[in-house]
């Protein structure tokens, strides 16, 4: 679809604002581009006629060291600002995975509401931005929230625009917390081949306090893992006496991975499939088995949040994508639902249907703030 | 809704005139009290059949006047809704009424959990009042405020229809309406139903309070604790005017006459909390504190506590009246904005206390005067200003938690400029295209919403015949 579009690049953001009022005049949908490492998420939608890229834009404002917050332009690579806070001793809590060549930057992290295994302690996209600029499809420039960590005044437009998936307008910069980073890190780790027995374990681990970094399982072939993962000057023992939890939940092997680096990315990875297709799946702690049960029998992989309720299922490449991915969708436990991420393009009904009468809201919200309706049109929930 | 539960004469309607900030006052034409969702949503249908505006009210706690009344309007009080319904510790949710108040939440969940976002009103002020001011408390700086808690909400829109968003589940489709509600000030809507997330109880609580002989040293000490990594369950400041009015009244044993006190409070898992909390007292000792008490036990940690939340109603030993503030600023703006409060003060001959939250650079300065003197609430209402106006200098906000209700939307324009609050009324359009719920709080002059902008293209619900032109 990118091949026909023409790509504008502005580079400020009153160059920002000239362009899209020129486009939001001329009609045309237009679909903004960071990385182009998440491409085909979300309903294909209008063809897009213009691609507006944020490389013109990918400056890292402001790092407040003192202040542990940062304001940084769309186009800015992700991994570039956690390397520039790294020297701080700091990090943007958000560690998703970052696609082909490290390339995704934090435009398209903020549209997508893309997440990983840190979001266990420190929240997701919307618990960390603080403030954003936005261009709309007028022109219009306009900013909320601010670059102070706490702060009520106007409504939190951040927020709507997290996760919006680039349909409400043009993200120019954004403000986001940061966090001390660990100066140690320490993993335990246990397996089992039941999905209830490595869900109840996780689910014993999550309602301790024991100030987890992260706290995830993976599902692979029959084999589940519980991963806790630790931070600080304790870590290792913090991983010690998690480890001997899971093996008192009656877990098989469980141990501690000091240098746990290389297993999460692993885990980071097996959130993606760029050729197959990836369901990001929404429901509580205790659908944790029957969630992994759907994708044991679909021949899927899984990696779950577990405290979240939130699970990506993975399937790999093949003619009959569509068929098991229905398959699994079908086998999901009710009061779940699942968002298609990679195969957006490709799998029918890629989201999960807003309540009509939110539905309602949310397309007012996309005719108040993208007035010309140029924003990757049909891209989202409910067909906005 | 039963006649016993809709108020019209003047006696009853009194009561309602004000909610915390008492400088305001208006009388609504009816105050109803609404027993269930469905009664929320009959009345909000009813006034917007009769085109009457109305405005939601919880406990009536609030500090900027976002439940003031409006004299042609209906005021909805949810105190009696006031169910816990539904308490679920496996998957970590709870699910109430917005009448419930904010220390139920964690009282119905056992010793085993808690619900973080904690203001200081927290016996009585409500849960539906938080979602609308999206609260914080002592506690945010680590954990996070009410909007970080809510996983879902039922709502009765401004048009009186009754809309579920989430549930126990994140990250619901579409747009993050929860995002855009929490937080919005009774402008959008009123929640009738509300999921919280609730988290482990922490394994362990350690407190400790270290005097200072200036702000600025105790401000040092809060850069060199956040900096080093450590992330304080809470950090409180009072500086020399607030301790000598809190502690007479706490009785905690605070030093009357020092500069500051820093109160900072570790929680979190034993041994690393243990390690934390050493590295804390070196800090304080460092930055210059040559007094340094850790509480020894629940009974100690609860007396500091007690002083520092004395801090405001103690202030009337001091002063007969006074007006709260409740400025953020960057942190590490800390130092120079206490000095500018101070000289503030003393060009306007005025006692400015300050306590604040120091970790989130939340400052609250009490500026002290007194209602006989002529002109002097005005003098004093001016300083408040002048502190805003030198927050929004070092790059902060005009508030942290409090919101802006009617109290500080004059000074909107000075954060944002003309074109971002049009954006924030495209928002109040969506959900009240009216204009009908909670008007004339937040936004500094009044709007209207007029037609939707741009060329009519018809959307796939209209096409399907699901709903008409929105």
């Amino acid at each position: 679809m990118a091949t026909t579009a023409r790509t504008e690049r502005p580079g400020t953001v009153p160059e920002a604002s000239e362009l899209l009022r020129a486009l939001g005049e001329a009609g045309d949908p237009l679909r903004v581009r960071g990385g182009a490492t998440k491409l085909d998420w979300g309903a294909p939608g209008a063809t897009p006629a213009v691609e507006v890229s944020s490389a013109g834009m990918a400056r890292i404002l402001e790092h407040n060291e003192g202040d542990f917050t940062a304001i940084l332009e769309p186009g800015v690579p992700v991994a570039e600002a956690q390397s520039a806070f790294a020297s701080a001793g700091q990090m943007l809590a958000l560690d998703p995975p970052l696609g082909a060549g490290d390339a995704a930057t934090i435009g398209g992290l903020v549209a997508t509401a893309d997440s990983g295994p840190l979001r266990h302690r420190y929240g997701g996209v919307r618990d960390l931005i603080v403030g954003i600029t936005v261009v709309l499809s007028d022109g219009t420039v306009a900013r909320a929230g601010g670059k102070v960590i706490k702060n009520v005044a106007g409504y939190d437009l951040a927020k709507l625009f997290t996760g919006s998936y680039g349909t409400l307008g043009y993200i120019a910069s954004v403000s986001v917390r940061l966090h001390p980073a660990p100066t140690s890190t320490a993993t335990a780790r246990a397996l089992a081949g039941d999905p209830q027995r490595i869900a109840t374990a996780a689910a014993q681990l999550a309602a301790l306090p024991l100030e987890a970094d992260c706290l995830d399982v993976a599902w692979s072939s029959g084999r589940g893992a519980v991963l806790a993962r630790f931070g600080g000057a304790a870590a290792a023992h913090q991983a010690r006496a998690a480890a001997d939890r899971l093996g008192g939940a009656g877990l098989d092997d469980p141990g501690v991975v000091e240098d746990d680096d290389e297993l999460w990315a692993a885990q980071r990875a097996r959130q993606r499939a760029p050729e197959g297709a990836v369901l990001k799946v929404a429901g509580t702690l205790s659908d944790l088995p029957a969630v992994l049960r759907a994708a044991e029998a679909g021949g899927a992989t899984a990696v779950s949040r577990a405290a979240l309720g939130l699970t990506w299922i993975a399937l790999g490449a093949g003619e009959d994508l569509a068929a098991r991915a229905d398959a699994v969708r079908a086998a999901l436990p009710a009061g779940t639902s699942a968002t298609v991420l990679d195969g957006g393009g490709a799998l029918r009904d890629p989201w999960p249907g807003p309540p009509p009468a939110a539905l309602v809201v949310m397309e007012r919200i996309k005719s108040r703030f993208d007035p010309a309706r140029v924003f990757r049109p049909g891209a989202f929930a409910g067909g906005l | 809704m039963a006649p016993d539960w809709v108020y019209t004469a003047e006696h009853q309607l009194r009561t309602y005139e004000s909610d915390g900030l008492l400088q305001y006052h208006a009388i609504p034409a009816a105050a109803v009290l609404p027993g269930s969702a469905e009664e929320v949503a009959a009345v909000v249908r009813a006034c917007a059949q009769a085109g009457v505006p109305f405005v939601a009210r919880g406990a009536g706690s609030g500090l900027s006047g976002g439940a003031l009344p409006l004299d042609d309007g209906v005021l909805i009080v949810v105190s009696r809704m006031k169910r816990i319904l539904e308490v679920d510790l496996d998957n970590h949710r709870v699910c109430v009424e917005p009448g419930v108040t904010n220390l139920a939440v964690s009282a119905a969940v056992g010793t085993g959990f808690f619900y973080p976002p904690d203001p200081s009103s927290q016996i009585v002020c409500s849960i539906g009042g938080n979602v609308a001011e999206n609260s914080g408390g002592a506690h945010c700086f680590k954990y996070g405020f009410t909007t970080n808690y809510v996983t879902g909400l039922e709502l009765v829109l401004p048009d009186g229809e009754l809309v579920t968003v989430g549930g126990k589940a994140l990250d619901p489709s579409g747009y993050d309406l929860l995002g855009a509600f929490v937080g919005s000030e009774g402008t959008l809507g009123i929640a009738t139903k509300i999921w919280l997330r609730i988290v482990p109880a922490p394994e362990t609580t350690k407190t400790l309070v270290a005097f200072f002989d200036s702000t600025r040293d105790a401000g040092e000490a809060v850069s060199q604790i956040v900096q080093g990594g450590i992330v304080p369950g809470a950090i409180e400041m009072m500086d020399e005017k607030a301790i000598e009015a809190a502690e007479p009244m706490a009785k905690a044993g605070f030093t009357i006459g020092r500069k500051a006190a820093l109160l900072v409070e570790l929680d979190g898992a034993e041994r690393e909390c243990e390690a934390r909390f050493d590295e804390v007292v070196a800090v304080c000792e460092r930055c210059g504190s040559d007094d340094v008490r850790v509480a020894r036990d629940a009974a100690e940690r609860e007396r500091f506590w007690k002083a520092r939340k004395a801090a405001f109603p103690a202030m009337g030993r001091l002063s007969p009246n006074y007006f709260v503030q409740d400025g953020v600023i960057p942190r590490t703006k800390l130092p120079e904005v206490l000095e500018r409060i101070a000289s503030l003060g003393e060009e306007y001959g005025l006692i400015v206390a300050n306590v604040f939250h120091a970790g989130d650079g939340n400052l609250h300065p009490l500026v002290c005067y007194d209602g006989a003197i002529e002109g002097e609430a005005e003098k004093a209402e001016e300083l408040s200003g002048k502190i805003l106006d030198a927050c929004l200098q070092a790059g902060g906000s005009i508030t942290g938690e409090h919101g802006v209700g009617v109290d500080k939307k004059k000074h909107m324009p000075k954060m944002f400029s003309e074109a971002d609050l049009d954006c924030f009324q495209r928002l109040r359009c969506a959900f009240d295209p009216e204009g009908i719920s909670n008007p004339g709080k937040v936004m500094p002059t009044p709007r209207l919403c007029g037609e939707v902008p741009g060329p009519y293209r018809q959307h796939p619900l209209e096409a399907a015949g699901l709903a008409e032109r929105f």
